[in-house]
């Protein structure tokens, strides 16, 4: 990929700054979703949730189905790689839609490497826990970051972690002498040119998505006030009591997110938010966000 | 609820932020020594010269422009004398006719088609000259983007590429299918300021400022100050 079509790439996801990207597992999800004022569908055969609750191996969803998303909206769409599985991203890049999501929620391909990015025209956006994470992730050739947090739990601590550490990290990264970077970027993980670069502009030089168990309108507010540039929302829409109020909700509270009145008369009368599951309950071995370093 | 409320004067360009690439307008804006203001809520739109629609997703937009009532005070705005600029889903949301479904704010005859060119793949940059805007060929960046099929007889084409406009205006409406936000180019910038009757700063001249990079608009996002 040249440099121009990098730049392309990482520009669409800033056109996407301060939107709502649906997980959608049909036609028909994907019309609400767009109805809804979604800024990009996340095509999958099956919510996060459901990926949990089912075990075994999740794979890339089938590309018919990924076809016939496409074909039913005209807002980007998206669409799951395993990590490290770049036949899947090929195959992604083939059918011609807008970006993969090299995902911690299918089972990973490779437990070493990650997918080297910079070998497709096709723009990918990448799950981090940490600044080291989403550094590693830019430097492989991702175009957007976005927390881990837990998918499919509907309980948001994980990604309010994963934003929190990013965050601690720029500010102590920003206010070192520049003499201590070299030490940081090692202790950390970073890459040292990327470091440098962050610590110029004081944070991630690519737009940062909120994503992991974001259930309510005040989720994605909290994400959004926390510094995240834009909202993904897994299980959270689909597995609620009423999908297309609470879509429309999400992304007026996503707009508004520093206007508690808004955000307030977005989370009126939305009926059951999805089931939440608290992550002390989940063996150490199904927790999605430690896959990938 | 508004900072901006507090210091409202004459003389400035909003950029209406409800979705999309506010940041780097404004950016663009300051570059010029131009005032630019978010304009999230209708008090927002007040003595305002000149109001920028950003790219984003166009149904996000106007899905917002409904529920939070900005469209009609936005359009009493214009009808006041406000001019408008809208930018690749701006553009779509200034068009009196969108390709398949409810034009938004009908305020410039153009018929529009979205995401013209298909998916992120095609999306491009080249460069082109525009005699109206600046002596040399501007960058242009075209993201999944629309394309103008046709303008009125008071529209203005400015560019037109292959089978289709890239940019025209009227009186009062610019539209624009590419980002001139995504390029050094503020050329753009200061044509609608001075349409909007705002002068700019007079030592930079140049149609393509060289110390724009794309990160320049993480100046107003930034985690750690």
């Amino acid at each position: 990929m040249d440099a121009k079509r990098h730049e392309l790439n990482i520009q669409l996801a800033q056109m996407l700054k301060g939107g709502v990207i649906m997980d959608v597992t049909n036609v028909e999800q994907a019309k609400i979703a767009e109805e809804a004022g979604a800024v990009a569908v996340m095509a999958l055969e099956r919510v996060p949730s459901d990926i949990r609750k089912d075990g075994g191996v999740a794979r890339m969803s089938d590309p018919a189905m990924i076809a016939e998303i496409k074909k039913a909206v005209s807002i980007p769409v998206m669409a799951k790689a395993r990590i490290g599985h770049f036949v899947e991203a090929q195959l992604i890049e083939a059918l011609r839609i807008d970006y993969i999501d090299e995902s911690e929620v299918l089972t990973p391909a490779d437990e070493e490497c990650h997918i080297d990015k910079t070998k497709f025209s096709i723009p990918f956006v990448c799950g981090a826990r940490n600044l080291g994470e989403a550094l590693r992730r830019i430097a492989e050739g991702a175009a957007m970051i976005r927390t881990k947090g837990e998918a499919g739990t509907g309980n948001v601590v994980e990604a309010v972690r994963h934003m929190r550490t990013m965050n601690r990290e720029i500010r102590q990264l920003r206010e070192m002498p520049v003499e201590e970077v070299t030490g940081f970027a090692k202790q950390n993980g970073l890459p040292y040119e990327l470091a440098m670069q962050v610590k110029e502009l004081g944070r991630l030089p690519v737009v940062n998505f909120a994503a992991g168990g974001i259930a309510t309108p005040a989720d994605a507010a909290l994400m959004m006030q926390l510094g995240c540039d834009g909202i993904f929302v897994g299980s959270g829409i689909f597995k609620s009591a009423n999908p297309q109020a609470r879509a429309r909700a999400i992304v007026k509270a996503t707009a508004y997110f520093n206007d508690p009145q808004k955000v307030l008369e977005a989370s009126l009368g939305l009926g059951e938010a999805m089931p939440g599951l608290e992550i002390g309950q989940i063996p150490p071995e199904q927790l999605l966000a430690k896959r990938g370093w | 609820m508004n900072n901006n409320q507090k210091n409202i004067k004459s003389g400035a360009i909003g950029v209406l932020d409800l979705q999309g690439g506010v940041f780097e307008h404004l950016i663009h804006l300051e570059r010029l020594g131009v005032a630019g203001r978010r304009v999230k809520y209708p008090p927002d739109l007040a003595n305002l010269a000149g109001l920028i629609i950003p790219g984003g997703e166009s149904t996000c937009i106007s899905r917002l422009l409904n529920i939070f009532e900005i469209k009609e005070p936005l359009l009493a705005a214009y009808r006041a004398g406000m001019k408008i600029w809208g930018t690749c889903a701006g553009a779509i949301l200034v068009a009196g006719e969108v390709t398949g479904e409810q034009a938004c704010l009908s305020i410039i005859d153009i018929a529009i088609e979205r995401n013209s060119f298909g998916s992120q793949l095609d999306s491009f940059q080249k460069e082109a000259l525009i005699p109206e805007i600046a002596a040399e060929p501007l960058p242009l960046t075209f993201i999944r983007a629309p394309k103008i099929l046709r303008a009125g007889p008071d529209v203005n084409i400015l560019l037109k590429v292959d089978d289709y406009i890239a940019a025209a205006e009227s009186d009062k409406v610019l539209a624009t299918v590419f980002h001139p936000e995504l390029t050094g180019c503020i050329a753009l910038h200061r044509y609608f300021a001075k349409k909007c009757g705002l002068t700019t700063e007079t030592d930079k001249k140049t149609a393509i400022d060289p110390l724009w990079k794309n990160e320049s608009w993480t100046k107003l996002a930034r985690i750690a100050k």
